[in-house]
């Protein structure tokens, strides 16, 4: 057979789902991934990323065209490819009820792994995720990173011949995410074991060897990381804003100029950004106003968000953001300290989830609270919003005490939870009608708010559709809509953008900052560093401690010489570990 | 002033806002809107039928030793009954083992060889009556409809010396022992119990399992807010499953509804929220629908049992009969059944509304105070 050479051999591959509006979800994916290496597949939500995992992994057919993985026809012998690999999904099933041991022998015996051969399989699985001291704590109490890690250790208790990754670090905080990888690339350099991984951290694919670039259910490009960084070769720049302005602020105006602009993202307090091919440097000086301008080489990310955009501008569609662009306000940010929290505390019986913590947030400021899994984030998240009360301290949420106004504070607010928290089975308009209602709007202002809504988030044309079939994008653009449907002086989101593909992530951070250039304070908690960088201030959290507050700036500059917020990040964990040597068990709690 | 009217006001309408979510996301559901109105109307109908102990049939044995007019008067009365069914003639009174050992006979009437004489001299003589107490249910009310027959028996004898005993009262509201009326009217009860208690239990513990509970409790709503907008759309809906089962007692059974609408509205309204109170405490308790399910079918089964619905409560060991006060469906069906059968009044029933309401006032506080305070 002259297929064996490959992991993966694919030819015109479709695959159509019954009933599903649209094109199918593989539109013709021809690729070959060569033996022994890592391989990234990237692209926006809904690009058939994993579709086509599940296609090697063998468990589903393909309609048509030829797929061979580790040179077997999976079509014809799907049985005969499963037991050859292992696959993580997006959401792998650990038995929360049962403890880390018990789920590893679940698996084994659910592969089969012979009794003689597990003693040293779990040993190098659990020294390998660092897990040997957690072996009888129940999977349900392990943090998300954790819980992450034993997923991956319960798929390998058996040695494959490819290993397939779906996403395996959504949700999950920069520490652990580079432990998941660590844990990958030993694999992969000890074992020779052929990896295939999606994700939606570009700085995840620029670590694999081959990275393939997936949209609409076609491969719209491949190769190395650099191979793919040549589309925006010689178009990225950094801008600098002029003194008194924010990064953000720069950023704003750059993304929104489509015609000349591909991509913008704030970056160490500038703004990194991607010209589109044929402008001339005097197209933007209306935008960048005087700002100092240099030319920076590409990233694996630049290359794949020009190729992205610049099929979308073909395609004509563009994931248009609706901003009243032109009225990019000056900061409205003023003195007002709409969030007040002095030496808050809450235990869980004998476990400190947050200890005595204070910081205060202004009007129109956009807040970001960053920090490991289990760091007490959620908590303190949890607690602002009043859905958890506190054991101690004092806590003001828009000039209401928490302890004793709850309700009145509760109106001044909108939450957007982590996961799609709304009547999954009630349309689009009744969501919105019965939250309008539930804050009190008046009949008038309840329908006016709501036409509005649907406008502004563009969702009038899924209006009658139950909010529960719609599109992941539709989907979180209506969980702002409903949270903002009474116009609160105080929006709080959970990781909203977890699981959301770059493109989006972009459309989702412009909303938020002409949000609060008009006057919306946002409180937000994130895993990825980079979006820090939007956040007038920042807090980092470990162990349900307060480690660093202040602006990007000063949060890098307390890490003395890091690059970038996800080294700084990781450094300032680290010292604060060092320092305070049973922070690091707390943590794992 | 103005303020509070406000305040007051301003709550109505975010629970008539809360109100309509709940009842467009029950009536969404093309599963939970089969199952509130078919298996309802399909369980009235099957125990109407089935759970019915009507005496039909019933097979009897003779051993008449006596042979007068008298004994073969009475058998004739017997035969002349729909009820009765002869099995067997007995020659002797070894007989008489055999034929209810073997299930040949369910009771067996003998006949002393003096039996006519006696009557004739002293205007008074026993019949023996052997009843198979296997089945014990059946045996009794066959033994009360004989004593019925023999009563009758007894007045038609012109030189009868004392009065014969009258039990009609045991058949006062059910002139024709039909235990279909005894049952059907206990189902408005305990049929609308069951599933509003489950479907109150899923209620919260359907929102927290998909995270729509957080969402509901960072809007101004209030606890008591949402408990009024939860539990009346389960109310409702409970009193609709009431309404339904009423409906088959009347119009297909057609028993006849000797009582006031009003009282036994009143009545249903009191005992649904204390089963809507009951599930929303379940449901505020419970992490996930699965939980709640759980807890809900462990409750169910005793509320049932204790109720006197299959057993009746006096029967039951001390204990258990003090337990039965924290049972709203052992009143429940005793107020439907009065209301229905006898045309009882407030008066008559007001007693049982005083446990229903109780734990009503238990329940439905604990299930407010537990949806902000169960930790997740």
């Amino acid at each position: 057979m002259t297929t064996t050479a490959l992991t993966v051999d694919a030819k015109d591959v479709v695959k159509r789902f019954k009933g599903a509006v649209g094109g199918p979800a593989l539109n013709g994916i021809t690729l070959s991934i060569p033996k022994g290496q890592l391989t990234a597949l990237v692209g926006p939500d809904g690009a058939g990323k994993t579709t086509l995992i599940r296609l090697i992994a063998g468990l589903m057919k393909p309609d048509s065209g030829s797929l061979y993985t580790l040179g077997i026809d999976v079509a014809a012998k799907p049985q005969e490819v499963q037991d050859l690999i292992s696959y993580m999904p997006q959401r792998f099933g650990l038995y929360e009820d049962l403890s880390v041991m018990e789920n590893l022998n679940l698996y084994a015996d659910l592969h089969g792994v012979p009794m003689d051969e597990r003693r040293e399989r779990f040993d190098r699985m659990l020294s390998m995720t660092d897990m040997a001291a957690f072996t009888n704590r129940l999977a349900g109490n392990l943090s998300g990173g954790m819980k992450q890690k034993l997923g991956l250790a319960c798929t390998l208790v058996r040695s494959p011949r490819l290993l397939l990754l779906d996403e395996p670090t959504v949700g999950v905080d920069p520490l652990s995410r580079r432990e998941l990888w660590r844990i990958v690339q030993q694999l992969v350099e000890e074992e020779g074991l052929p990896v295939i991984v999606s994700t939606a951290y570009m700085d995840e694919a620029e670590r694999c060897k081959h990275v393939i670039v997936m949209t609409e259910g076609q491969v719209l490009a491949q190769g190395t990381p650099d191979e793919l960084c040549r589309p925006a070769k010689g178009r990225c720049f950094v801008a600098y804003p002029r003194e008194g302005e924010l990064a953000r602020t720069l950023q704003a105006r750059l993304i929104d100029d489509k015609r000349h602009v591909l991509d913008a993202v704030p970056e160490s307090g500038a703004v990194r950004f991607i010209q589109a091919g044929g402008t001339e440097p005097r197209d933007l000086e209306g935008i960048l106003l005087g700002a100092r301008c240099e030319a920076t080489p590409s990233r694996l990310e630049d290359g794949v968000m020009t190729l992205l955009r610049e099929r979308a501008t073909q395609d004509g569609h563009e994931d248009a953001v609706e901003t009243k662009s032109s009225s990019v306000q000056l900061d409205t940010k003023d003195s007002i300290e709409l969030i007040k929290v002095r030496d808050l505390v809450r235990q869980f019986g004998s476990f400190t989830a947050v200890a005595s913590t204070s910081f205060s947030v202004r009007r129109g400021e956009i807040f970001g609270l960053l920090g490991p899994n289990g760091a007490g984030k959620t908590t303190t998240f949890r607690m602002l919003c009043g859905l958890l009360p506190a054991t101690s301290g004092f806590l003001e949420v828009a000039g209401f005490n928490l302890r004793t106004a709850r309700a009145p504070a509760r109106a001044r607010i909108g939450y957007v939870s982590q996961k799609f928290a709304l009547y999954g089975n009630l349309s689009v308009t009744e969501n919105l009608t019965f939250f309008g209602g539930a804050y009190g709007l008046g009949r008038q202002e309840l329908n006016a708010q709501v036409e509005r809504a649907l406008d502004e988030f563009q969702l009038r044309e899924k209006k009658d559709e139950r909010s529960g079939e719609l599109p992941g994008g539709f989907k979180q653009r209506l969980a702002m809509a409903t949270a903002l449907i009474h116009r609160p002086e105080i929006l709080f989101l959970d990781e909203p953008t977890s699981g959301i593909d770059p493109l989006a992530r972009r459309a989702f951070w412009r909303r938020i900052t002409t949000l609060a250039a008009e006057g919306t304070t946002i409180i937000v908690t994130t895993h990825f560093m980079e979006e820090a960088e939007y956040c007038d201030r920042i807090v980092i959290q470990d162990a349900g401690r307060l480690l660093a507050i202040g602006t990007p700036h000063e949060v890098r500059s307390q890490a003395s010489g890091a690059a970038n917020m996800n080294e700084a990040f990781l450094e300032i964990i680290k010292k604060a570990r060092e320092s305070r040597p049973t922070g690091a068990t707390a943590v794992e709690a | 002033m103005m303020t509070l009217l406000e305040s007051i006001t301003g709550s109505l309408r975010r629970i008539s806002f809360l109100f309509r979510k709940e009842v467009l996301a029950i009536l969404k559901d093309p599963a939970i809107r089969v199952i509130l109105i078919v298996p309802i109307v399909i369980q009235s109908l099957v125990f109407g039928y089935a759970a019915t102990y009507d005496l039909n049939h019933v097979r009897y044995a003779v051993l008449n030793e006596s042979h007068g007019a008298a004994s073969t008067n009475l058998l004739a009365r017997l035969e002349g009954s729909k009820v009765f069914v002869r099995a067997a003639t007995l020659r002797n009174s070894s007989d008489i083992a055999r034929a209810i050992d073997n299930g040949e006979a369910l009771l067996v009437l003998h006949f002393a060889p003096d039996f006519d004489a006696k009557l004739a001299s002293t205007g008074s003589a026993p019949v023996q009556l052997i009843l198979d107490g296997r089945n014990s249910t059946t045996a009794n009310m066959a033994a009360g409809h004989l004593s019925t027959l023999i009563g009758q028996f007894n007045a038609s004898l012109p030189n009868a010396v004392r009065p014969p005993v009258n039990i009609e009262i045991r058949a006062w509201f059910n002139p024709n022992l039909e235990s279909r009326w005894n049952i059907v009217p206990a189902l408005i009860a305990s049929l609308s119990m069951i599933q509003t208690l489950l479907l109150a239990a899923l209620s919260v513990a359907r929102e927290r399992e998909q995270g729509t509970f957080d969402q509901l409790l960072v809007t101004p709503l209030r606890p008591m807010e949402i408990l009024i907008g939860k539990a009346s759309p389960a109310i409702t809906i409970g009193l609709v499953q009431a309404s339904l089962v009423f409906c088959v007692a009347l119009f297909w059974f057609r028993i006849p509804f000797q009582g006031s609408l009003v009282v036994l509205y009143v009545g249903l309204v009191a005992f649904t929220t204390a089963c809507v109170g009951i599930g929303l405490s379940i449901s505020a308790l419970s992490l996930n629908m699965h939980q709640a399910m759980v807890y809900a079918f462990v409750l169910i089964m005793p509320l049932i049992l204790l109720s006197g619905l299959v057993t009746p409560v006096g029967n039951m060991p001390t204990a258990l009969q003090i337990l039965t006060y924290a049972d709203p469906l052992r009143f429940a069906i005793d107020l439907v059944r009065r209301v229905y059968l006898e045309g009882a009044g407030w008066q008559d029933v007001g007693m049982d509304f005083v446990p229903m309401l109780v734990i009503a006032a238990i329940t439905l506080p604990v299930a407010a105070w537990l949806f902000r305070n169960r930790l997740t």
